[in-house]
């Protein structure tokens, strides 16, 4: 049985530790605020301009002028902050935010990531994806393991335009999770999904890994 | 003696526009914007406008109504996404884009109205946004060159306002409107509330007045949300982002 969404953002939740500052990006990576340990104090960042994220409004409560970076209505909490652009990036370039998890279209062995745009068939842009995988002190991939038609997306070297280099240290998919020393440029399988064997995942895997499991 | 006010948004660009300019809009996706300037840009029929902005509207609003206009003939943004016009007319090669890593557009903002021609950040290192760029080596680690971002003619939208200029933001309607603010030769600010002098505490103004050159009172201000995203009443259990303290 692979993991879901939800679980697989659950998984990215015990990477989590209190006093965490934290910038989730869209989709599954969201997610990952459902499933903060009680009794830990872990604080959202969004990089729009504002720090300690609360949950979505009441019905009624959506204000306009307090939304995240994916555009969504959300409410602050007793310890928020709001700043500029350029503060908001300079916490984040500046090494201050402790993690990040993003979605990602690919990933390579060397911990290099592509998010951003398809050439020729999506127009969107990079947002603040690139300032994050430079700038955040550890950096996780939440993805699916294989696109629909079964393709691998963890790769021996991604070919879509990349996000950023030698930039990630963990891609959890709906299969395993691995790690990846981003300096030596190296993945290590460290965990597998309930029910998924080392041979479901090396049929899926492009990317070169050494099976280190605890 | 400040001379700041005007009565509305069309008397407010009067004198400051010309074609071909480049024009910095402040605001994060629909929050923040400055409606009714763009509504009196769109009915100035100014062409050619090279305009700095983090997203380009959605489908119908925004500085979309530009776009379908056609008085942009260029885009400096970081995510274009939620907009099929903005989509077709670059595929079909009628609208030249320009997308800026989000925290490099900020800090080129920033750079702009500092008055600090360029910077190095590992921002983009290894990706196409590099490319062509000089990089050097700093406590063994690789960093590009970015470049100041200047424009002829700000447009940001505050909270409220007094007649000197000093502005204050509300929540993440703040976003790039302090940074646009300082980087162009004309700016004008539109606010929600004008206030005399006076009123607000010189303590909490986000951008002081000396960066805004025009200012004036909005009015029908839409604040679309563009994703309402809610919890029910009844739910004791936050479902969504939260933080447990």
């Amino acid at each position: 049985m692979a993991w879901t969404r939800e679980e697989m953002a659950a998984r990215a939740a015990r990477e989590l530790k209190d006093g965490y500052y934290v910038n989730l990006g869209i989709g599954i990576p969201t997610l990952v605020a459902n499933y903060i340990p009680k009794g830990m104090t872990v604080t959202l960042q969004s990089e729009n301009g504002m720090l300690g994220i609360g949950p979505f409004p009441y019905e009624g409560d959506e204000d306009p002028d307090l939304i995240n970076a994916g555009k969504q209505t959300i409410t602050a909490i007793p310890t928020s902050s709001f700043f500029s652009s350029a503060d908001s990036f300079a916490m984040i370039r500046g090494g201050h935010i402790d993690m990040a998890v993003l979605g990602a279209m690919e990933v390579s062995e060397q911990g290099d990531i592509a998010n951003w745009t398809i050439p020729g068939k999506m127009v969107k842009g990079m947002g603040g994806a690139m300032d994050l995988v430079a700038g955040v002190k550890r950096v996780i991939a939440v993805m699916e393991h294989a696109n629909k038609a079964g393709k691998s997306k963890v790769l021996k070297g991604c070919t879509l335009p990349l996000t950023g280099s030698r930039c990630i240290d963990m891609v959890i998919t709906d299969l395993c999770v691995f790690d990846i020393d981003r300096k030596l440029g190296k993945m290590r399988l460290i965990e597998l999904a309930p029910g998924v064997t080392l041979d479901d995942v090396k049929a899926k895997t492009e990317a070169e890994y050494v099976v280190a499991l605890a | 003696m400040t001379g700041k006010v005007y009565q509305d948004a069309t008397s407010a660009l009067e004198g400051v526009v010309f074609d071909g300019m480049t024009v910095m809009h402040g605001g994060f996706g629909l929050s923040g914007n400055p409606e009714n300037l763009v509504t009196a840009l769109k009915e100035n029929g100014v062409k050619n406008l090279t305009v700095i902005s983090n997203n380009c509207g959605a489908d119908g609003v925004g500085l979309w109504v530009l776009l379908d206009n056609g008085q942009i003939r260029k885009m400096i943004s970081s995510y274009v996404g939620e907009n099929k016009l903005f989509e077709s007319l670059y595929l079909s090669g009628k609208l030249e884009l320009e997308l800026n890593p989000q925290g490099t557009l900020a800090e080129r903002i920033r750079a702009g109205g500092a008055g600090i021609p360029a910077f190095y950040t590992k921002t983009g290192v290894g990706t196409v946004v590099a490319e062509g760029k000089p990089t050097e080596i700093f406590d063994g680690e690789t960093y590009v060159r970015e470049t100041w971002l200047k424009a002829d003619l700000a447009l940001v939208k505050a909270w409220k306002g007094d007649h000197e200029g000093n502005l204050v933001y509300r929540k993440t309607a703040r976003n790039f409107n302090p940074n646009m603010a300082t980087a162009a030769k004309v700016t004008i600010a539109e606010v929600e509330e004008l206030v005399p002098n006076g009123t607000l505490d010189p303590d909490q103004i986000h951008t002081p007045g000396i960066f805004v050159n025009r200012i004036l009172q909005g009015r029908d201000y839409a604040k679309r949300i563009e994703f309402r995203t809610v919890r029910p009443r009844a739910d004791k259990e936050p479902t969504s982002q939260q933080e447990n303290a």
